[in-house]
């Protein structure tokens, strides 16, 4: 075994960069046709979605006046939270011992966690975009600005992947890891939770770009932080 | 004897805390009054604890690199005591605030970020304990603890933009320092960091050495 694959080398990656590319290529396409192939688990957590959405009009529905922007926006967000944690949940865990074996002779950790949180950020955007739409569907749609409330799903999504896809690794090391998933991510993903309903906030008041700025950026910027430490750390689980 | 000059230190440091602290003379100021001794009991706990939890880092950091069993155990052992003394500051807060903003806990960044750093570090102690072999508990345990520090960070930086702080220093507060406009808390308040931040270090060695026997007399 090329003991360089096994940690964070930069000078590998950037020496192999067309070869680890490729490698996040053909593992993206893999996830994919594995989703496909088994759409029980896609309509699984589609289903999931609309469900709790269900369950929250239901609930509200006979004092639609205490539905507020406010607690429109939180309860929306909370419900991509649950989805994100039990969607990413399985992402580690459907993959067989000798399966993930097979790939430890195949691909470098950095292809497998890039390939990963890409595949994970499609998903939920494909989850989140389906649930908006569901939500406002049955629950009224007090947005300002549409745009910028998209954007924010957009972000948080893809936030809520990148940071979820390290925790479901590490989560899926261990024996019961439906209970220890939502307790290791709950606390890590408050941070980006709270800018990015901050930032849905500003969207539901149609606030100025420029009042949004900050947000974006501080988001952007944890995505990046989480990615980054995702590359330096896999590697570490990825051994064992 | 020349190993242990720092305990002897330790002894010192926390009479004369306890003895200042309780009876030494403080700055009279309203509201505050006499609650303002909690500075070295209170303050100086959350000095401990990030002094500790980021020491945890670090022999996290060490652990991956070197793969040294004994580097985790001081690893989980200082992540212990952080949280322990973050449990501390918690309550000695609460005191505090409830003789001087009337309630215990109010909605503040830096109680509220105090409480997701423990429920994150408890996470990482509920994880240790998911795992048989302690190589694999070592070495995904010590990536949390990677993760969780980090992120912790940026939390603390985040914050603070989202809601006011009442804590002195933040939030257009002014700092403490003009509570002790006459420096007469400030000889007492750097011993008292030193010396509760020196006691915890003396209760974790105490434990990693505890570990190291038990692991000795488990191979026999």
């Amino acid at each position: 075994m090329n003991n360089r694959k096994e940690t964070f080398d930069p000078v590998y990656l950037s020496a192999n960069y067309f070869k680890v590319l490729n490698e996040v290529k053909t593992l993206i396409w893999k996830e994919i046709t594995l989703e496909w192939r088994q759409r029980y688990a896609l309509n699984g957590m589609l289903l999931y979605v609309v469900s709790t959405v269900f369950v929250c009009y239901l609930s509200f529905n006979l004092q639609r006046n205490l539905l507020t922007p406010i607690v429109w926006n939180t309860l929306f967000w909370i419900i991509l939270l649950f989805t994100a944690v039990n969607a990413i949940a399985k992402s580690f865990a459907q993959e067989r011992y000798g399966r993930l074996l097979y790939y430890y002779t195949l691909s470098s950790p950095q292809a497998i966690i890039i390939s990963k949180i890409i595949y994970n950020c499609l998903l939920m955007l494909a989850l989140s975009i389906t649930g908006f739409g569901f939500y406002v569907l049955v629950m009224g749609n007090p947005v300002g600005s549409l745009s910028m409330y998209l954007t924010s799903i957009i972000l948080g999504s893809v936030g809520f992947a990148s940071t979820l896809t390290l925790v479901a690794a590490i989560a899926s090391k261990a024996e019961n890891n439906g209970a220890l998933m939502a307790i290791l991510s709950f606390p890590l993903i408050i941070p980006m939770l709270l800018m990015v309903i901050k930032l849905a906030k500003n969207a539901l008041d149609n606030l100025d770009m420029s009042a949004n700025q900050d947000e974006i950026l501080v988001l952007l910027a944890i995505d990046a932080i989480v990615v980054a430490l995702s590359l330096v750390l896999f590697p570490y689980l990825w051994r064992s | 004897m020349k190993k242990n000059w720092w305990k002897i230190l330790t002894v010192v440091l926390l009479i004369y805390v306890l003895v200042m602290g309780l009876v030494g003379r403080v700055p009279r100021q309203p509201i505050l009054n006499e609650t303002v001794r909690n500075l070295y009991f209170h303050v100086t706990m959350w000095f401990g604890m990030v002094i500790f939890l980021f020491t945890s880092l670090v022999y996290a950091i060490k652990y991956l690199r070197s793969s040294n069993i004994t580097d985790d155990d001081k690893s989980a052992e200082f992540a212990k005591t952080g949280i322990l003394f973050g449990l501390i500051g918690y309550v000695t807060g609460a005191l505090w605030g409830s003789a001087t903003w009337g309630d215990p806990l109010p909605k503040d960044p830096k109680i509220i970020s105090a409480a997701i750093a423990m429920l994150a570090y408890f996470a990482y102690l509920v994880l240790r304990g998911a795992f048989e072999d302690e190589q694999k508990r070592a070495r995904i345990s010590s990536t949390y603890n990677i993760f969780a520090f980090v992120i912790f960070n940026v939390l603390i930086w985040i914050l603070p933009r989202l809601t006011d702080s009442l804590h002195p220093g933040n939030g257009g507060n002014p700092g403490f320092k003009i509570y002790d406009s006459d420096n007469v808390m400030k000889p007492v308040f750097y011993p008292a960091i030193a010396g509760w931040t020196l006691l915890g270090v003396w209760i974790t060695t105490l434990r990693v050495r505890m570990k190291n026997l038990d692991r000795k007399v488990s191979e026999y």
